[in-house]
């Protein structure tokens, strides 16, 4: 009798929308499992009429892609959500946006009118900032980009596992000027080198760690501080220019 | 090894406090270390509803710690509303923090990075009080980390213009263990006690701190309500008891009362709770609906201590439940007190909640409740959209013998009664939780856990018809509590325990009928001594935990960092000179006339009743409670010129809210 779920009215999905979220100066520290209990209550908190899932314990119907790891900030990542009720996105944003932590930031809600999202998060864009002399990280870049593999080893849930780095690496340049993570009040220290890196998302993927990894290893990079990276943009990759698109633009197209 | 570490840090640090300006944050400092450790979400604050105020704007800074891990002391009430009361006040700032484990402790002191608070990264040192909330002694050693990372001398006698560190919490009402590490003990409800503080450490800086650091602790030492250690000399006589406690200053009071919070109604708070953004032990948002318990069971520190009850109102709960949900975003709100089904008007309450939240997704609990086949319905009542958490049940003693000693006044039949009830209703597991060694407890007393348990099993299995059914059986090593009529009784030795909890653990596991239905958890007795010594330990006892600390002792309420040995040695070493050992204060049976350690400390019950009670529990006497029974002058309704403060207040249904038009909805 009451092993069977109770009989709810489950409203179906009448709408899905998308979030740009962004993660932000201490809260970058929030683990993917943080993140999540974080957005369900803001959610509820905001008042989105959100579809559930059946069963003993429902869930709210939200599909995550691709966090950036705990420690990383990020300015481009991505949730779905299912709502039962249509709901304006623009509202959905500020309203959000209010509910979450500061930190937690809400860009961009978009109506999907699009499918399959997931697959086009091809490549992310990150941001490093190496503390180390110029001459050592130029020395280093250009050591990896000369390699044609850097085998590097991580713990994985399965284990210890070693792959290559270096193939999904597309791109790997010093940029001037100071970083989007640089908090207003510090100076950029004389020796610290900025690097953009274009990973190309593979199995199994490769995270700014590896590539840090990958530095190390084949030249002599000591970074005098920990490495802050930053996930600028993630989306599908333009194989001509080496960039990364918005991957809201097939959903803006047809609205 | 530690000692040397902690030396070394204070003589380098003090010049590094005073170089820097009071109430800069160390965050810079601090986020270089968060990389190399584990969870560094618990470091980092930002939490929904937390508060940051600049630090000019405020006369008074409160630290406010909990002594353990933020993901057991992040969803602390007792903090959270302190946090509250005190940021409420303009000219008052409080942050909170907690302690750091030892992967951040061994960096922050490689990197000479200061105790600092979550909010907004300020060093502890740098605030005029650190206020503690000891929930339970095994926070002890936890303190002495936090007060050496701040570069806080860790005796209140060595201290300058460092804050005021000030205790609280259940096990404050005996502070006699940390006496010299603490400058200040509160009894009882902190609302009013750290108002009155801010109050009188205000006045105290405004007037250009008469008297320095001296005369602000003889103001908050006279009021009466405040304990100030220091103030007190503690004398012996030949055989190691205690001869008095004497005050040595003139007009300081020989008893400090506690503080009693009498109209809960008057004080909703939490108002917005705080949502942390890293895992924590309770995934909830709690709303008290009474303080105070008069079940008067002999055993349990929280009712003695914090009588006489007081009920939230059901239209006030609602509120808070409501409003909660509304600030947080929480699926889920505890209805918390010590015995939450005992609400007069919970029944009325249940239905309202339910019939509130039922087409929702959030779900209603009572973290704790009785046996009482009425708790089953409350139970059904409060999941009827569901959810369904465990069913929790405490008879506490396995016969009816040590029930009546320990006056947990319920029948084998009451038991059977409602569990045949809850899984008649469907619930598959039972939870049961009972104490080992308490006051003349024999093998047979336990051994009646497991007939309790088969019994139960075969209940279940009748009535619901199916044999996946389950219980599963907690125990707990009873430990003698200050202000309870067991105070005088002596502990069993952690060598019984373990040999009591493994005959029951042979009978249930040999039974093959129903050895495989019953699950068993249980912890050794080792802990249980340690506990033993902290809570009815005098002030002799601080050099254990001081010499324990400095080898290493931390987190001591985790058993990964627990070490029994270790404690046994630093006592031993502590104690030598003294003629006391830890079975002189643990497994020692006290009679009347010795002066306690805490005698001078009044919870507001009357030593004498306190002490028939204790003749009542060795006779097998069982006391009624007073809410529904005469007075059995237990003494604090008398002492306090008050009465218990319960229903009904006539209002059986609640007005629904108005249903929120969802703000992000398309036109």
């Amino acid at each position: 009798m009451a092993n069977k779920p109770p009989d709810r009215n489950l409203a179906p999905i009448a709408q899905k929308l998308r979030v740009r979220y962004a993660k932000r100066g201490r809260l970058r520290f929030s683990s993917h499992r943080d993140f999540q209990r974080a957005l369900e209550r803001a959610l509820r908190r905001a008042g989105v009429p959100m579809a559930y899932s059946a069963g003993f314990s429902p869930h709210p119907k939200i599909s995550y892609s691709n966090s950036a790891p705990t420690g990383v900030a990020s300015e481009a990542e991505y949730v779905e959500i299912g709502v039962t009720r249509h709901c304006d996105p623009t509202k959905l944003r500020d309203e959000l946006d209010a509910a979450l932590p500061e930190g937690l930031d809400v860009i961009e809600v978009i109506e999907a009118t699009s499918r399959d999202f997931s697959a086009r998060l091809e490549a992310s864009l990150w941001e490093m900032e190496i503390s180390a002399p110029t001459q050592e990280v130029a020395r280093a870049v250009e050591a990896l980009l000369g390699s044609a593999e850097v085998l590097v080893e991580r713990m994985t849930k399965s284990g210890k596992r070693v792959f290559d780095a270096r193939s999904a690496i597309l791109l790997m340049e010093s940029v001037s000027g100071s970083a989007v993570t640089a908090p207003a009040h510090t100076q950029m220290p004389p020796e610290c080198v900025i690097l953009h890196v274009v990973v190309r998302h593979i199995v199994p993927s490769v995270r700014p760690d590896d590539v840090l990894t990958a530095l190390k290893q084949v030249g002599t990079l000591e970074p005098r501080k920990p490495v802050r990276v930053t996930r600028l943009a993630q989306g599908p990759l333009s194989e001509v220019s080496i960039s990364i698109e918005d991957p809201f633009d097939p959903d803006r197209v047809l609205v | 090894m530690t000692d040397q570490i902690v030396e070394i840090n204070n003589s380098e640090n003090i010049n590094a406090r005073q170089s820097r300006e009071r109430g800069t944050s160390v965050f810079p400092q601090l986020e270089a270390l968060l990389p190399l450790i584990s969870k560094p979400i618990q470091y980092v604050g930002g939490e929904l509803n937390a508060v940051t105020k600049p630090w000019e704007q405020a006369i008074v800074h409160w630290a406010l710690m909990y002594p353990d891990a933020y993901e057991v002391g992040a969803p602390n009430q007792g903090v959270q509303i302190l946090y509250e009361v005190l940021n409420e006040q303009p000219d008052v700032l409080a942050e909170r923090t907690y302690s750091v484990w030892p992967d951040l402790e061994a960096l922050m002191r490689e990197h000479q990075v200061p105790a600092f608070t979550v909010d907004a990264h300020r060093s502890i040192a740098d605030f005029d009080l650190l206020g503690l909330s000891f929930s339970t002694e095994l926070g002890y050693t936890n303190m002495l980390t936090a007060l050496s990372l701040a570069n806080i001398p860790l005796h209140a006698v060595d201290r300058d213009d460092h804050p005021i560190v000030v205790a609280g919490g259940h096990a404050a009402f005996n502070p006699e263990p940390i006496a010299q590490f603490i400058d200040a003990a509160v009894l009882g409800d902190g609302e009013e006690a750290v108002l009155l503080i801010s109050n009188i450490v205000k006045a105290w800086i405004n007037a250009g701190r008469p008297g320095g650091r001296e005369g602000v602790l003889l103001e908050l030492a006279r009021t009466g309500c405040v304990y100030i250690p220091q103030f007190y000399d503690v004398e012996y006589l030949p055989d190691g008891r205690i001869k008095r406690v004497v005050p040595n200053r003139a007009d300081v009071p020989s008893r400090i009362t506690k503080f009693t919070l009498m109209d809960l109604d008057a004080w909703p708070y939490p108002k917005a709770p705080l949502v942390p953004l890293a895992e924590t032990v309770h995934e909830r948002m709690s709303v008290e609906i009474f303080r105070g318990c008069t079940r008067g069971c002999r055993f349990c520190q929280a009712g003695m201590i914090t009588r006489p009850v007081r009920e939230r109102s059901i239209t006030s709960i609602a509120e808070m439940v409501e409003n909660g949900l509304e600030k947080t975003g929480f699926e889920e709100v505890g209805l918390l007190s010590l015995s939450s089904a005992d609400h007069s008007e919970i029944g009325d309450l249940a239905r309202n909640l339910a019939d509130r939240y039922e087409e929702t997704q959030t779900s209603l609990s009572l973290p704790s409740t009785r046996v009482d086949a009425f708790n089953v319905d409350l139970a059904n009542e409060l999941s009827r959209n569901g959810r369904r958490s465990g069913l929790t049940f405490a008879p506490e003693g396995g016969s009816e013998r040590i029930r009546r000693v320990i006056n947990k006044l319920v029948s084998e039949e009451d038991l059977i009664r409602t569990v045949t009830t809850a899984y008649g209703a469907g619930w598959r597991n039972v939870k049961l939780y009972f104490m080992c060694g308490l006051p003349t407890e024999t093998d047979e007393d336990i051994l009646q856990i497991a007939t309790m348990a088969k019994e139960v099993i075969r209940a279940g299995r009748e009535v619901s018809g199916r044999r996946d059914i389950k219980c599963t059986v907690s125990i707990g090593g009873f430990v003698p509590k200050p202000h309870t009529p067991f105070q005088w009784a002596a502990q069993l030795d952690h060598e019984a325990t373990d040999a009591r909890l493994h005959k029951l653990k042979d009978a249930i596991r040999n039974d093959k009928e129903f050895g495989k239905a019953i699950g068993l958890r249980y912890h050794d007795g080792k802990p249980g001594i340690v506990e033993g010594i902290l809570s009815r330990g005098d002030r002799r006892v601080g050099n254990i935990i001081e010499t324990v600390w400095k080898n290493g002792a931390r987190f001591d309420g985790w058993g990964e960092y627990f070490s029994f040995d270790r404690w046994m040695e630093s006592a031993q070493y502590a104690l030598e000179g003294t003629g006391v050992d830890v079975d002189w204060f643990t497994t020692r049976e006290r009679d009347y006339t010795e002066v306690l350690p805490w005698d001078h400390l009044d919870s507001g019950l009357d030593s004498e009743w306190l002490w028939e009670d204790w003749q009542d529990a060795l006779a097998e006497v069982a006391v009624d409670d007073c809410r529904w029974t005469p007075c059995f002058d237990c003494g604090v309704c008398e002492q306090m010129d008050t009465e218990i403060q319960v229903g009904p207040t006539g209002v059986t249904d609640l007005p629904m809210p108005i249903p929120r038009v969802s703000p992000v909805l398309a036109q």
